[in-house]
Protein backbone atom coordinates (compact mmCIF):
# COMPACT_ATOMS: atom_id res chain seq x y z
CA UNK A 1 0.00 0.00 0.00
CA UNK A 2 1.66 3.21 1.13
CA UNK A 3 1.23 4.64 -2.58
CA UNK A 4 -1.14 7.52 -2.92
CA UNK A 5 -4.93 7.83 -3.00
CA UNK A 6 -4.95 8.53 -6.69
CA UNK A 7 -3.21 5.79 -8.07
CA UNK A 8 -5.90 3.84 -6.63
CA UNK A 9 -9.04 2.83 -8.24
CA UNK A 10 -12.15 4.04 -7.60
CA UNK A 11 -16.18 3.78 -7.01
CA UNK A 12 -16.90 -0.08 -7.11
CA UNK A 13 -13.72 -1.54 -7.91
CA UNK A 14 -12.68 0.97 -5.78
CA UNK A 15 -14.37 -0.58 -2.79
CA UNK A 16 -13.34 -4.21 -3.65
CA UNK A 17 -9.71 -3.08 -3.76
CA UNK A 18 -9.90 -1.88 -0.36
CA UNK A 19 -11.44 -4.18 1.18
CA UNK A 20 -9.45 -7.00 -0.34
CA UNK A 21 -6.21 -5.42 0.66
CA UNK A 22 -5.80 -7.34 3.83
CA UNK A 23 -4.59 -4.84 5.63
CA UNK A 24 -6.16 -1.12 6.15
CA UNK A 25 -9.99 -1.37 4.72
CA UNK A 26 -10.14 2.60 5.13
CA UNK A 27 -7.14 4.77 2.85
CA UNK A 28 -5.85 7.34 4.27
CA UNK A 29 -8.99 7.91 6.88
CA UNK A 30 -7.41 8.29 10.13
CA UNK A 31 -8.55 5.89 12.73
CA UNK A 32 -10.60 8.70 14.76
CA UNK A 33 -12.30 9.62 12.40
CA UNK A 34 -13.20 6.52 11.27
CA UNK A 35 -14.32 5.37 14.91
CA UNK A 36 -16.34 8.71 14.87
CA UNK A 37 -18.26 7.53 12.02
CA UNK A 38 -19.35 3.91 13.40
CA UNK A 39 -20.22 5.43 16.80
CA UNK A 40 -22.32 8.42 14.67
CA UNK A 41 -23.58 5.24 12.72
CA UNK A 42 -24.60 3.40 16.01
CA UNK A 43 -26.28 6.85 17.21
CA UNK A 44 -28.21 7.06 14.20
CA UNK A 45 -29.93 3.67 15.54
CA UNK A 46 -30.40 4.91 18.95
CA UNK A 47 -31.98 8.22 17.52
CA UNK A 48 -33.99 5.78 15.01
CA UNK A 49 -35.69 3.68 17.65
CA UNK A 50 -36.92 7.18 19.36
CA UNK A 51 -38.56 8.04 16.33
CA UNK A 52 -39.86 4.87 15.14
CA UNK A 53 -40.96 4.23 19.20
CA UNK A 54 -42.48 8.06 18.51
CA UNK A 55 -44.23 6.64 14.57
CA UNK A 56 -45.71 3.85 16.66
CA UNK A 57 -46.75 5.51 19.74
CA UNK A 58 -48.76 8.22 17.90
CA UNK A 59 -50.22 5.87 14.85
CA UNK A 60 -51.48 3.32 17.68
CA UNK A 61 -52.79 5.80 20.33
CA UNK A 62 -56.82 5.77 20.17
CA UNK A 63 -56.80 9.14 21.99
CA UNK A 64 -55.91 12.68 19.74
CA UNK A 65 -52.39 13.28 18.96
CA UNK A 66 -51.88 17.07 20.70
CA UNK A 67 -51.25 19.54 17.66
CA UNK A 68 -47.36 20.40 17.93
CA UNK A 69 -48.08 23.64 15.85
CA UNK A 70 -50.54 25.35 18.38
CA UNK A 71 -48.40 23.42 21.91
CA UNK A 72 -45.06 25.06 20.30
CA UNK A 73 -46.37 28.71 19.40
CA UNK A 74 -45.27 31.68 20.67
CA UNK A 75 -47.21 34.80 21.48
CA UNK A 76 -45.68 37.98 19.66
CA UNK A 77 -47.17 41.07 20.57
CA UNK A 78 -50.25 39.22 21.32
CA UNK A 79 -50.76 37.38 18.06
CA UNK A 80 -49.78 33.55 18.10
CA UNK A 81 -47.16 32.47 15.84
CA UNK A 82 -46.66 28.72 15.76
CA UNK A 83 -43.51 26.92 15.83
CA UNK A 84 -41.46 30.25 16.07
CA UNK A 85 -39.05 29.32 18.94
CA UNK A 86 -38.44 25.84 17.02
CA UNK A 87 -37.93 27.80 14.02
CA UNK A 88 -35.48 30.10 15.56
CA UNK A 89 -33.82 27.10 17.14
CA UNK A 90 -33.27 25.59 13.86
CA UNK A 91 -31.97 28.45 12.11
CA UNK A 92 -29.27 28.59 15.12
CA UNK A 93 -28.10 25.27 15.07
CA UNK A 94 -27.71 25.46 11.47
CA UNK A 95 -25.66 28.54 11.24
CA UNK A 96 -23.50 26.56 14.30
CA UNK A 97 -22.96 23.87 11.44
CA UNK A 98 -22.10 26.38 9.10
CA UNK A 99 -19.14 27.89 11.13
CA UNK A 100 -18.14 24.49 11.79
CA UNK A 101 -17.78 23.80 8.40
CA UNK A 102 -15.65 26.82 8.02
CA UNK A 103 -13.71 26.13 11.02
CA UNK A 104 -12.76 22.49 9.50
CA UNK A 105 -11.61 24.33 6.45
CA UNK A 106 -9.31 26.69 8.19
CA UNK A 107 -8.45 23.92 10.32
CA UNK A 108 -6.51 21.76 7.08
CA UNK A 109 -5.44 24.85 5.93
CA UNK A 110 -3.44 25.39 9.31
CA UNK A 111 -5.12 28.94 10.18
CA UNK A 112 -4.70 28.77 14.09
CA UNK A 113 -6.54 31.37 15.07
CA UNK A 114 -9.58 31.65 12.48
CA UNK A 115 -10.12 27.71 13.46
CA UNK A 116 -10.17 28.99 17.22
CA UNK A 117 -12.32 31.74 16.11
CA UNK A 118 -15.28 29.80 14.32
CA UNK A 119 -14.83 26.44 16.98
CA UNK A 120 -15.82 29.43 19.34
CA UNK A 121 -18.62 30.70 17.33
CA UNK A 122 -19.97 27.31 16.68
CA UNK A 123 -19.68 26.64 20.34
CA UNK A 124 -22.06 29.96 21.52
CA UNK A 125 -24.51 28.92 18.82
CA UNK A 126 -25.10 25.59 20.45
CA UNK A 127 -24.92 26.95 24.16
CA UNK A 128 -27.68 29.22 22.75
CA UNK A 129 -29.44 26.82 20.96
CA UNK A 130 -29.43 24.83 24.64
CA UNK A 131 -30.19 27.73 26.08
CA UNK A 132 -33.89 28.36 23.95
CA UNK A 133 -34.49 24.97 24.68
CA UNK A 134 -34.28 25.23 28.39
CA UNK A 135 -36.69 28.53 28.03
CA UNK A 136 -38.81 25.64 26.13
CA UNK A 137 -39.06 23.46 28.37
CA UNK A 138 -39.56 25.64 31.12
CA UNK A 139 -42.28 27.22 29.12
CA UNK A 140 -44.04 23.62 28.73
CA UNK A 141 -43.81 22.38 32.48
CA UNK A 142 -44.46 25.44 34.35
CA UNK A 143 -47.05 27.28 32.02
CA UNK A 144 -48.08 24.59 30.12
CA UNK A 145 -48.76 22.15 32.70
CA UNK A 146 -46.94 19.22 30.31
CA UNK A 147 -45.67 15.98 32.20
CA UNK A 148 -44.85 12.71 30.73
CA UNK A 149 -47.12 10.67 32.21
CA UNK A 150 -50.33 13.56 30.98
CA UNK A 151 -50.44 17.08 29.39
CA UNK A 152 -53.83 18.76 28.69
CA UNK A 153 -53.83 18.47 24.95
CA UNK A 154 -54.56 14.94 23.81
CA UNK A 155 -52.54 12.07 24.00
CA UNK A 156 -50.15 10.73 27.59
CA UNK A 157 -47.57 9.59 25.45
CA UNK A 158 -47.06 13.06 23.86
CA UNK A 159 -44.88 14.24 26.53
CA UNK A 160 -42.82 11.11 27.43
CA UNK A 161 -41.64 11.52 23.76
CA UNK A 162 -41.13 14.81 23.93
CA UNK A 163 -38.94 14.90 27.23
CA UNK A 164 -37.01 11.51 25.65
CA UNK A 165 -36.31 13.01 22.29
CA UNK A 166 -35.50 16.58 22.67
CA UNK A 167 -33.84 15.90 25.72
CA UNK A 168 -31.47 13.06 24.58
CA UNK A 169 -30.80 15.89 21.65
CA UNK A 170 -30.05 18.69 23.82
CA UNK A 171 -27.62 16.09 26.08
CA UNK A 172 -25.76 15.76 22.88
CA UNK A 173 -25.91 19.41 21.95
CA UNK A 174 -24.54 20.07 25.66
CA UNK A 175 -21.50 17.67 25.66
CA UNK A 176 -20.70 18.91 21.87
CA UNK A 177 -20.60 22.31 23.20
CA UNK A 178 -17.97 21.10 26.05
CA UNK A 179 -15.86 19.49 23.75
CA UNK A 180 -16.16 22.36 21.16
CA UNK A 181 -14.65 24.57 23.89
CA UNK A 182 -11.90 22.15 24.87
CA UNK A 183 -10.91 22.26 21.05
CA UNK A 184 -10.89 26.14 20.77
CA UNK A 185 -8.81 26.31 23.49
CA UNK A 186 -6.48 23.63 22.24
CA UNK A 187 -6.43 25.13 18.88
CA UNK A 188 -5.80 28.91 20.12
CA UNK A 189 -2.90 27.49 22.70
CA UNK A 190 -1.30 26.03 19.39
CA UNK A 191 -0.99 22.39 20.68
CA UNK A 192 -1.95 21.03 16.79
CA UNK A 193 1.13 22.67 15.46
CA UNK A 194 3.57 22.31 18.57
CA UNK A 195 2.61 18.66 18.94
CA UNK A 196 1.64 19.23 22.49
CA UNK A 197 0.37 15.81 24.09
CA UNK A 198 -3.10 15.98 25.27
CA UNK A 199 -4.40 16.47 28.83
CA UNK A 200 -6.27 13.28 29.16
CA UNK A 201 -5.43 10.80 26.37
CA UNK A 202 -1.38 11.68 26.85
CA UNK A 203 -1.23 11.52 22.56
CA UNK A 204 -0.32 14.10 20.37
CA UNK A 205 -2.72 15.39 18.09
CA UNK A 206 -3.48 17.24 14.38
CA UNK A 207 -5.85 19.59 12.59
CA UNK A 208 -8.03 15.63 11.89
CA UNK A 209 -8.97 16.18 15.18
CA UNK A 210 -10.75 19.25 14.31
CA UNK A 211 -12.90 17.45 11.62
CA UNK A 212 -13.70 14.66 14.11
CA UNK A 213 -15.11 16.92 16.15
CA UNK A 214 -16.75 18.52 13.06
CA UNK A 215 -18.37 15.25 12.08
CA UNK A 216 -19.96 15.00 15.90
CA UNK A 217 -21.51 18.19 15.77
CA UNK A 218 -22.89 18.01 12.13
CA UNK A 219 -24.28 14.81 13.05
CA UNK A 220 -26.06 16.43 16.03
CA UNK A 221 -27.80 19.42 13.64
CA UNK A 222 -28.37 16.39 11.39
CA UNK A 223 -30.41 15.02 14.18
CA UNK A 224 -32.26 17.91 14.69
CA UNK A 225 -33.25 17.92 11.13
CA UNK A 226 -35.21 14.55 11.57
CA UNK A 227 -36.52 15.91 14.98
CA UNK A 228 -37.80 18.99 13.43
CA UNK A 229 -39.43 16.96 10.91
CA UNK A 230 -41.76 14.11 13.03
CA UNK A 231 -41.78 15.63 16.26
CA UNK A 232 -42.65 19.36 15.26
CA UNK A 233 -43.72 19.19 11.55
CA UNK A 234 -45.63 16.31 10.83
CA UNK B 1 -2.88 33.01 3.38
CA UNK B 2 -0.78 31.31 0.95
CA UNK B 3 -0.16 27.96 2.64
CA UNK B 4 0.19 25.29 -0.12
CA UNK B 5 3.86 23.65 0.92
CA UNK B 6 3.42 20.14 2.95
CA UNK B 7 -0.69 19.78 1.96
CA UNK B 8 -1.55 16.69 1.86
CA UNK B 9 -5.32 16.92 2.59
CA UNK B 10 -7.36 19.32 -0.28
CA UNK B 11 -9.46 22.22 1.30
CA UNK B 12 -12.23 23.25 -0.84
CA UNK B 13 -13.52 27.02 -1.40
CA UNK B 14 -15.41 29.00 0.97
CA UNK B 15 -18.31 29.70 -1.25
CA UNK B 16 -19.17 25.66 -0.75
CA UNK B 17 -19.67 26.29 2.45
CA UNK B 18 -21.46 29.45 1.83
CA UNK B 19 -23.53 28.07 -0.40
CA UNK B 20 -24.84 24.48 1.42
CA UNK B 21 -25.17 26.65 4.80
CA UNK B 22 -27.62 28.93 2.41
CA UNK B 23 -29.41 26.42 0.97
CA UNK B 24 -29.87 24.57 4.36
CA UNK B 25 -31.55 28.31 5.43
CA UNK B 26 -33.75 27.94 2.47
CA UNK B 27 -34.68 24.41 2.99
CA UNK B 28 -35.30 25.33 6.43
CA UNK B 29 -37.39 27.87 5.69
CA UNK B 30 -39.83 26.43 3.14
CA UNK B 31 -40.60 23.63 5.86
CA UNK B 32 -41.31 26.06 8.34
CA UNK B 33 -43.60 27.70 5.26
CA UNK B 34 -45.20 23.90 5.22
CA UNK B 35 -46.63 24.43 8.93
CA UNK B 36 -47.00 28.44 8.84
CA UNK B 37 -49.55 28.13 5.75
CA UNK B 38 -51.29 24.67 7.23
CA UNK B 39 -50.81 22.63 4.17
CA UNK B 40 -52.68 19.40 5.15
CA UNK B 41 -52.56 15.99 4.30
CA UNK B 42 -50.08 14.02 1.20
CA UNK B 43 -48.94 17.42 0.14
CA UNK B 44 -47.63 18.44 4.08
CA UNK B 45 -45.86 14.95 3.93
CA UNK B 46 -44.08 14.79 0.89
CA UNK B 47 -43.04 18.17 1.16
CA UNK B 48 -41.84 17.77 4.89
CA UNK B 49 -40.08 14.30 3.73
CA UNK B 50 -38.25 16.42 0.54
CA UNK B 51 -37.35 19.21 2.65
CA UNK B 52 -35.81 16.59 5.12
CA UNK B 53 -33.92 14.34 2.79
CA UNK B 54 -33.12 17.26 1.03
CA UNK B 55 -31.18 19.12 4.22
CA UNK B 56 -30.11 15.61 5.42
CA UNK B 57 -28.00 14.72 1.99
CA UNK B 58 -26.30 18.20 2.07
CA UNK B 59 -25.12 17.80 5.71
CA UNK B 60 -23.82 13.99 5.28
CA UNK B 61 -22.22 15.14 1.85
CA UNK B 62 -20.54 18.58 1.95
CA UNK B 63 -20.49 19.73 5.51
CA UNK B 64 -19.41 15.83 6.58
CA UNK B 65 -17.39 15.41 3.38
CA UNK B 66 -19.21 12.07 2.49
CA UNK B 67 -19.10 13.01 -0.92
CA UNK B 68 -14.88 13.25 -0.80
CA UNK B 69 -14.72 9.86 0.92
CA UNK B 70 -14.19 7.00 -0.79
CA UNK B 71 -16.59 4.46 -1.29
CA UNK B 72 -15.23 1.60 1.13
CA UNK B 73 -16.20 4.08 3.93
CA UNK B 74 -19.46 5.42 2.48
CA UNK B 75 -20.82 2.02 1.54
CA UNK B 76 -19.99 1.09 5.52
CA UNK B 77 -21.94 4.12 6.29
CA UNK B 78 -24.70 4.06 4.57
CA UNK B 79 -25.67 0.43 3.32
CA UNK B 80 -26.85 -0.48 7.87
CA UNK B 81 -29.13 2.55 7.71
CA UNK B 82 -31.82 0.23 4.91
CA UNK B 83 -32.53 -1.73 8.68
CA UNK B 84 -33.81 1.27 9.66
CA UNK B 85 -36.15 1.08 6.62
CA UNK B 86 -37.05 -2.29 7.73
CA UNK B 87 -37.89 -1.80 10.84
CA UNK B 88 -40.27 1.11 10.17
CA UNK B 89 -42.08 -1.39 8.28
CA UNK B 90 -42.43 -3.87 10.83
CA UNK B 91 -43.55 -1.36 13.42
CA UNK B 92 -46.18 0.17 11.08
CA UNK B 93 -47.48 -3.30 11.08
CA UNK B 94 -47.50 -4.00 14.88
CA UNK B 95 -49.02 -0.04 15.76
CA UNK B 96 -51.90 -0.81 13.00
CA UNK B 97 -52.62 -3.92 15.22
CA UNK B 98 -52.32 -2.56 18.38
CA UNK B 99 -55.18 0.52 17.00
CA UNK B 100 -57.24 -2.17 15.93
CA UNK B 101 -56.50 -4.04 19.13
CA UNK B 102 -57.30 -1.23 21.30
CA UNK B 103 -60.47 0.30 19.36
CA UNK B 104 -61.74 -3.06 19.39
CA UNK B 105 -61.78 -3.82 23.54
CA UNK B 106 -62.26 -0.35 24.16
CA UNK B 107 -65.92 -0.78 22.30
CA UNK B 108 -66.56 -4.25 23.49
CA UNK B 109 -65.77 -3.42 27.03
CA UNK B 110 -67.73 -0.21 26.66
Amino acid sequence: MADTLDKLPKGIHGLTHDWSSDQTAFKKVPWGKAMMWIFLLSDTFIFSCFLISLMTARASTTAEWPNASEVFGLSVFGTSVPLLLIAIMTFVLISSSGTMAIAVKYGYEKNRKLCALFLLLTAIGGATFVGMQAFEWTKLIVHEGIRPWANPFGAAQFGSFFFMVTGFHGTHVSIGVIFLLIMARKTWRGDFDTGQRGFFTSMKSNYEAIEIMGLYWHFVDLVWVFIFAFFYLW
Amino acid sequence: MAQEKQQEVKTHKLGVYMWIWGLLFVFSFFSYMVDYLNFEGLLRWTLIVFFMFSKAALIMAIFMHLFWERWAIVNVLLWPMSFILVFIGIMVAESEYTFFTRLFYFIVET
